[in-house]
């Protein structure tokens, strides 16, 4: 075996050109490929920290329907205070779960009293919020969240809202909502804060004090909107969603219709979509590295059969057995691809430590200055360094087989 | 026991609805340790007998057997193996591996064929290039050697492997007179050497002449009472 790779490096060494044409082919590849894996996987894993973090929780838990109605914010959909109970008692039993937010969700009049605009508001317990969406309070561009996120009599509005209603922190505003019975009911409030807006469903909503939601709603139950469930391991919500299914599914109304729907972000956010987009281009482009590598050994290891017909014969007719000749060239098609694949991991694991040292900053939707950190898990540097090693080798098989197959007398007769 | 046997050898080839004799009922029979030309002109039929002889060819009618082998039942795999077993080649254009050293050319059967151990491998090697008068010329690639010298080496890997039976077509064709002759003198030292039958072609007048046995070849046939 080491004499056929011996043998082999040398015949790659005998046509260096083509030989570091061919590597460098794949070398592009490989370092096109990972890289691309490297910074969408960064944008990927940044956009759905953002999201989950700052907004949706990892999973959330609704009556049945209220998702299909999501967009109007329904009032009558709420989770009875029994069935609240039940979700938070189940919920308790789960070592996983690092904390979960209860929400009530509204639409209402905004008014700063010369003009008014139409506002979606969250009700929410500061303290849980603040576990289960982390990165809230980094949403702040102006005011404080330094004596609890949102006070009682306070509200956080996102800077779109402050912008267009030329609002202020400490302004006095007056929210008008109608509640479940079709009344209607306003209640002034200060501006504790302004939030940067950020992508995604939530990302322009403003926030005020659960109490407070209540008493604008007169909402005298324990009824919710939803409840927000952080992950203490997100690799973990299969599971978790898996055994809430099974608890919290089964449980039925007074119809005998499931009674509760449990959702991942996954089926909350429009950027699922963006994440498939952004899978599939990653394939993509996995195809058309194992188009290069296939394509570009295949045409070496072609003409390296025709130009070398005569030394076939020759090793042949010496008593070469077919297997041996045959290991030769998938040889030197394997060692092409471990050289192209090498060499370009070895240049996109340099660029990446160079981009994480360097990180670039770029804006996405109304989120400016997020910083691209990329990273390349050592699965997908593997799983790309062995599909360009089974390439190669394929590639290789075709002409190796025809080499194997030659007949020494014709092989030895040609030029 | 006679080291080839031929009889009634028969080799056409078919070129779409045309069958073209190439030997016609050939008979003849090699003894061990001799050395043997075939001799013609082009298109007598040579290089067919040759290439049936080392199993790189089958024959069509007739039966021919190699160290007591019929090697005309033999199969791809087989007939590679039985090469490497006993048969050496040498070639008119020398056909030394480009990108090996000249000890590595001599080297190659014992690797890729024979699989024999590395220390033994280096003394049969060593053993060879002194034989050829090549051992000072090891480190050298085919591309810094003269014609005599590739054939020299080529000489030496064909006998690397003990093999019984050498074939050469045409060894003398690329070479000037007095070289050529140098490379039959080898080739005859060695079959006095080591006891290897030579077997080669060629249309030389003056290289037939150091064949012990010749047979004379005309349109596939051997000419009767060609044999000398």
């Amino acid at each position: 075996m080491t004499n056929v790779i011996k043998l082999a490096a040398r015949n790659l060494l005998r046509y260096h050109r083509r030989t570091a044409l061919t590597a460098s082919l794949i070398t592009l590849g490989i370092v096109a490929v990972l890289m691309f894996v490297a910074l969408s996987g960064s944008f990927k894993a940044m956009m759905i920290g953002q999201i989950t973090d700052a907004m949706l929780g990892h999973l959330q838990v609704h009556r049945k329907g209220y998702v299909a109605s999501i967009d109007n914010l329904p009032l009558n959909l709420l989770m009875k205070p029994g069935a609240v109970a039940k979700v938070e008692a189940q919920l308790q039993q789960m070592p996983q779960l690092a904390a979960w937010s209860p929400r009530i969700k509204f639409s209402a009049m905004f008014s700063n009293f010369t003009e008014t605009t139409g506002i979606r508001l969250n009700g929410i317990d500061p303290q849980r919020e603040a576990a289960t969406c982390p990165l809230l309070p980094g949403r702040f561009i102006d005011g404080s969240a330094a004596h609890g996120l949102v006070e009682q009599g306070k509200l956080l509005i996102p800077d779109i809202i402050a912008k267009g209603m030329k609002v202020k922190v400490g302004d006095t505003v007056v929210l008008v909502a109608t509640n479940q019975d079709g009344s209607v009911n306003g209640q002034s409030f200060v501006v504790q804060g302004v939030l940067e807006s950020a992508t995604g469903p939530g990302g322009r909503d403003a926030y005020l004090h659960i109490d407070d939601a209540r008493s604008l709603l007169r909402l005298e139950d324990a009824s919710l909107s939803e409840i927000a469930v952080r992950l203490r391991d997100p690799a973990q919500l299969p599971q978790v969603m898996q055994a809430l299914d099974d608890t919290l599914g089964q449980l039925k109304n007074p119809q005998g219709q499931p009674a509760l729907e449990i959702h991942d972000w996954k089926k909350l956010t429009p950027f699922t979509a963006i994440a498939n987009m952004i899978d599939l281009l990653t394939l993509f482009i996995k195809v058309m590295l194992v188009a290069i590598v296939l394509i570009s050994i295949l045409n070496v290891m072609i003409m390296a059969v025709y130009e070398r017909m005569r030394e076939i014969g020759t090793l042949a007719a010496i008593g070469t057995p077919p297997r041996r000749i045959l290991g030769l060239f998938v040889a030197e098609g394997l060692l092409l691809g471990v050289a192209g694949t090498l060499i370009g991991t070895v240049i996109s694991l340099g660029a990446v430590a160079l981009l994480r040292l360097y990180p670039v900053h770029f804006s996405f939707g109304r989120q400016d200055n997020l910083q691209l950190v990329p990273s390349l898990a050592a699965g997908d540097v593997l799983f790309i360094g062995v599909l360009v090693t089974l390439i190669a080798v394929l590639a290789s098989l075709q002409p190796a087989w025809k080499a194997a197959r030659m007949d020494p007398i014709t092989a030895l007769r040609s030029v | 026991m006679s080291l080839v046997q031929a009889n009634k050898l028969e080799k056409s080839y078919r070129t779409g609805e045309v069958t073209v004799p190439a030997i016609r009922g050939a008979d003849f029979t090699i003894e061990p340790a001799s050395f043997v030309s075939f001799v013609g002109p082009s298109g007598s039929g040579k290089s067919t007998l040759l290439n049936m002889i080392g199993c790189l060819d089958r024959p069509t009618g007739g039966s021919l057997k190699v160290l007591d082998t019929d090697v005309g039942t033999l199969d791809r795999r087989q007939a590679a193996a039985f090469r490497g077993a006993h048969i050496g080649f040498v070639f008119q254009d020398f056909n030394l591996v480009p990108v090996l050293s000249v000890y590595e050319n001599v080297e190659y059967p014992l690797v890729m064929v024979q699989n024999w151990p590395a220390a033994q491998r280096h003394a049969r090697v060593m053993e060879l290039l002194e034989a050829v008068g090549m051992s000072d010329q090891a480190h050298k690639r085919p591309d810094q050697l003269s014609g005599g010298q590739k054939q020299r080496v080529a000489v030496a890997r064909a006998l690397v492997t003990r093999a019984r039976l050498v074939l050469a077509d045409e060894p003398t064709a690329n070479l000037d007179h007095a070289t050529a002759w140098r490379v039959i003198e080898l080739m005859k030292k060695m079959r006095d050497e080591f006891g290897t039958t030579f077997l080669f072609s060629t249309h030389d007048p003056k290289i037939m002449e150091a064949a012990e046995v010749i047979y004379a070849l005309e349109d596939g046939r051997i000419v009767p009472g060609g044999a000398q």
